[in-house]
């Protein structure tokens, strides 16, 4: 049977046909869809993680079960997760375990583009890289038994243009057999005390010179041989753009990025004249074929920035491309929050009160656009807080009151709450507003520890926010209705003057929650032409819905309300200081 | 089987259906037979960001995105994001719109106007140029939330694969219930 899937659908196929037991994640694009397609397969014990240590340290409680597991997350999930993964690589498996890690070269929608190859041979443990679909599938069946033989973790490493790109792959027959998990105890292997550790590490690079031959003789490592005046060593999506660039060159595919196959690198280079390394990102390959002492180009012609595409390829070939035409500069269309977003209104209210905003992850970064403005400083997730608490160290009493950390409630869960507690255990007098707007919005709307529902659609206890700032040490906890202006600014700026940490929590949910009865579309508004002044008032929440309509013959020009995108959140209403929005009849 | 590559270009606006689109798309070409690759950026685009989906189709597809000025057709679904997207295109290329304008956000808050003479400069480009007004003609076929399939039909007709893929990629990517107004839809389009 043959389907178009995605690359994180193939991933999830994959893992379904592996007789995976148990996959957990937290969400990250481009990686989120794995989770999400993984829980169609009802075999598979399927779960979201508040984040993506405990992700991958759910698995690696299934895998020492000896169930197969896996762990999905973006490339700077790994960052959050590397704790684990370092005394992983030592520990080894029971059932095989596989952590996916999604890149995003380019930034297309992250913070950073860190190249995750460097983790696995940081780490010490062997790394596959799939070019499209079929192979996301056949890597991650493939990485499962690699765990087991060699007794490691193995990671799984994607990007953007893999994840979300679609091809055909060929479906395989789940696997059959394999071992019922149960409790086996073998301390000396996974307590790792520094006696039983110092056994574990000589293993440890045994194995990587073991998994480096296996990698010379194993069929995902190939060499292709045409012309062999140009020699290309490639691994993931950009051996596709060095097929589409440069059909006739000889190319090593690599599967297997970490460890590397040294003894097929020097039987390739010895067989084409002039050797290059095509890679996205970092010299990683390159570096470990110049340190073996062969000569090869590589970063010299294409970029350590961005992602490689076809023309760029071309490019550092000196191939020239296609004629193109050519526009004039033209207004771009950045995203921006939806009509109606909960957040809207917070951010209005921080510009108004001129605060300085420390601001964190999630659609509420969109705050600071234009014409909102209301953010400073956006660092990783849960950093909100954290900087807050350290900006006010420095700073005069006068100015510690303007500072304000902003926070999603999914990212409070992430690492929010550690970084609370510090606030609270040292009494830094900063503001956080907790935006909780029921779900973990910008991935896609996934659920979390407060939503109250699992990623399996069952009933849980979601945690109550107030409670849990209450019991971490905050005293002044207050929730606000952020639909409504005035309430939002007075608390806003009570507990800004407040010499002491406080916490205000949001209470109104993103307007995409699908789930019955959690958001309510208010009623629909309209601006009332005769009463309208052309004030421009209503524009600064930069809601998509309101347009400003210039006049013609020079007039002054009216705001308009689109009804088939207005949400009804009446927030621009109490904007208004000459009644002309009100509400359709 | 030649070993030519047909490149398409989806480009609009994010929430307007255009991953729903180039999936259709993708299938029937599947089913005619070919290999296919596509590729888009999802990160934002629900948050109304620009959004640029590439379909690919041939004997054996390599890069998922299409090589800079070398696409075959673009399908455009907003004016503005149409001609912003002209660079993709190769010269002579096929230009099929939706006559739509989504005001980008400078234009909302009366900083920018919506730029003029769209249509008229894309067919100054690339004169084999179809400009449409899905929303009327959806409507005549029943729905006007059909529009992007009007358009897929208009697309359709522009290349060489067979009624039945058509219509099996419809049958499997559109919800039961909306299928009859959907392939009335798609028809109309494939028909002008
Ligand atoms: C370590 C890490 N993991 C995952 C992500 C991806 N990510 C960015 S924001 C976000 C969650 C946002 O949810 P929430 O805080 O509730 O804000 P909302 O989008 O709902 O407004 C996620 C998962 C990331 N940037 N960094
Ligand atoms: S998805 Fe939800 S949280 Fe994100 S911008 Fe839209 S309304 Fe706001
Ligand atoms: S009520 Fe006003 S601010 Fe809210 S969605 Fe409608 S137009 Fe936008």
């Amino acid at each position: 049977m043959k389907e178009i899937l995605s690359g994180n659908e193939a991933i999830a196929r994959g893992a379904f046909e592996a007789g995976v037991k148990v996959a957990s994640a937290y969400p990250g694009t481009p990686s989120t869809e794995i989770l999400e397609n993984i829980v169609n397969y009802k075999e598979i014990d399927s779960s979201w993680a508040p984040n993506e240590k405990v992700a991958l340290e759910v698995a690696i409680g299934a895998s020492f079960g000896g169930g197969r597991a896996i762990a999905c997350m973006k490339h700077v999930g790994v960052n959050v997760a590397a704790d684990p993964l370092f005394t992983l690589s030592y520990t080894g498996v029971g059932g095989g375990l596989v952590l996916v890690v999604a890149d995003d070269p380019e930034m297309h929608s992250s913070q950073d583009e860190q190249d995750s190859r460097n983790y696995a041979r940081f780490a010490k443990v062997p790394m596959l890289e799939p070019a499209d679909s079929q192979e996301c599938k056949d890597f991650t069946r493939l990485a499962f038994e690699l765990s087991e033989q060699f007794d490691t973790p193995v990671m799984l490493r994607s990007c953007t243009r893999i994840s979300h790109g679609k091809s055909i792959v060929a479906l395989g027959e789940p696997v059959t057999g394999l071992p019922t998990p149960k409790l086996v105890k073998n301390p000396a292997k996974l307590v790792m005390l520094p006696g039983n550790a110092r056994v574990r590490h000589p293993l440890v690079e045994e194995r990587t010179v073991k998994l480096g031959e296996y990698g010379s003789s194993a069929p995902i490592n190939r060499i292709e041989m045409r012309d062999t005046s140009i020699g290309v060593i490639t691994a993931g999506v950009s051996y596709h753009y060095v097929r589409e660039v440069l059909p006739q060159a000889s190319v090593l595919k690599l599967g297997m990025v970490y460890p590397l196959p040294m003894e097929l690198i020097w039987e390739f280079a010895a067989k084409v004249k002039t050797l290059y390394v095509v890679e996205e990102l970092d010299p990683f390959i390159e570096e470990q074929v110049k340190a073996a002492g062969i000569a090869v180009t590589g970063k010299e012609i294409i970029s350590r920035c961005g992602e490689l595409t076809p023309g760029r390829l071309r490019k550092a070939f000196g191939i020239p491309g296609a004629a193109q035409a050519t526009v004039e500069k033209l207004p771009g269309r950045p995203p921006n929050m939806c009509p109606g977003c909960p957040h809207r209104g917070v951010f209005f209210s921080l510009n108004q009160l001129k605060a300085y905003v420390t601001g964190d992850i999630g659609c509420y970064t969109l705050g600071f656009m234009p014409p909102l403005n209301a953010m400073d400083t956006c660092v990783c997730m849960g950093a909100s807080i954290s900087n807050a608490s350290g900006i006010v160290r420095v700073l005069s009493d006068d100015e510690k009151k303007k500072v304000v950390a902003v926070i999603g409630d999914s990212t409070f869960l992430h690492t929010g709450v550690n970084s609370l507690m510090e606030m609270a255990y040292n009494r830094a007098p900063a503001t956080v507003v907790i935006l909780d707007n029921r779900i973990t919005a910008m991935t896609g709307r996934q659920d979390n520890p407060a939503s109250g529902w699992t990623l399996m659609d069952d009933q849980t206890t979601g945690v109550d926010l107030v409670q849990l700032c209450t019991a971490l040490g905050i005293r002044n906890v207050r929730v606000v209705d952020p639909l409504d202006l005035a309430q939002t600014r007075a608390v806003l700026q009570e507990e800004m003057n407040r010499p002491e940490p406080s916490v205000i929590i949001t209470n109104r949910p993103c307007v995409l929650v699908k789930r019955d009865g959690v958001f309510q579309k208010g009623l629909v508004l309209s601006v009332d032409q005769d009463h309208c002044t052309g004030c421009k008032a209503c524009l600064k929440l930069g809601c998509p819905a309101i347009e400003w309509q210039p006049a013609p013959d020079g007039k002054k020009g009216k705001a308009f309300i689109d009804p088939q995108l207005c949400n009804g959140c009446d927030v621009c209403r109490q904007l208004c200081k000459f009644d002309a929005i009100g509400r359709v009849q | 089987m030649s070993d030519a590559i047909t490149n398409i270009l989806l480009v609009g606006v994010g929430g307007q259906g255009i991953l729903l689109a180039s999936e259709i798309l993708s299938e029937a070409f599947m089913l005619a037979g070919f290999d296919v690759k596509k590729s888009e950026i999802h990160g934002m685009s629900q948050r109304g960001g620009s959004v640029v989906s590439h379909v690919r189709y041939g004997r054996e597809v390599h890069s998922p995105i299409v090589p800079e000025g070398e696409g075959d057709i673009l399908f455009g679904f907003e004016i503005l994001e149409t001609y912003r997207s002209l660079p993709l295109l190769r010269k002579g290329g096929t230009v099929v719109a939706n006559d739509l304008r989504i005001s980008p956000p400078a234009v909302l808050l009366g900083q920018e106007p919506y730029p003029e003479d769209l249509p008229e400069k894309i067919r100054a480009q690339f004169p084999d140029f179809l400009l449409m007004d899905g929303q009327k003609l959806a409507a005549d076929a029943g729905n006007i939330r059909a529009a992007n399939t009007v358009l897929l039909g208009a697309v359709s007709k522009r290349l060489d694969i067979a009624d039945e893929c058509w219509q099996k990629a419809l049958e499997k990517m559109v919800p039961s219930k909306a299928l009859d107004v959907n392939l009335k839809a798609f028809q109309l389009g494939r028909s002008l």
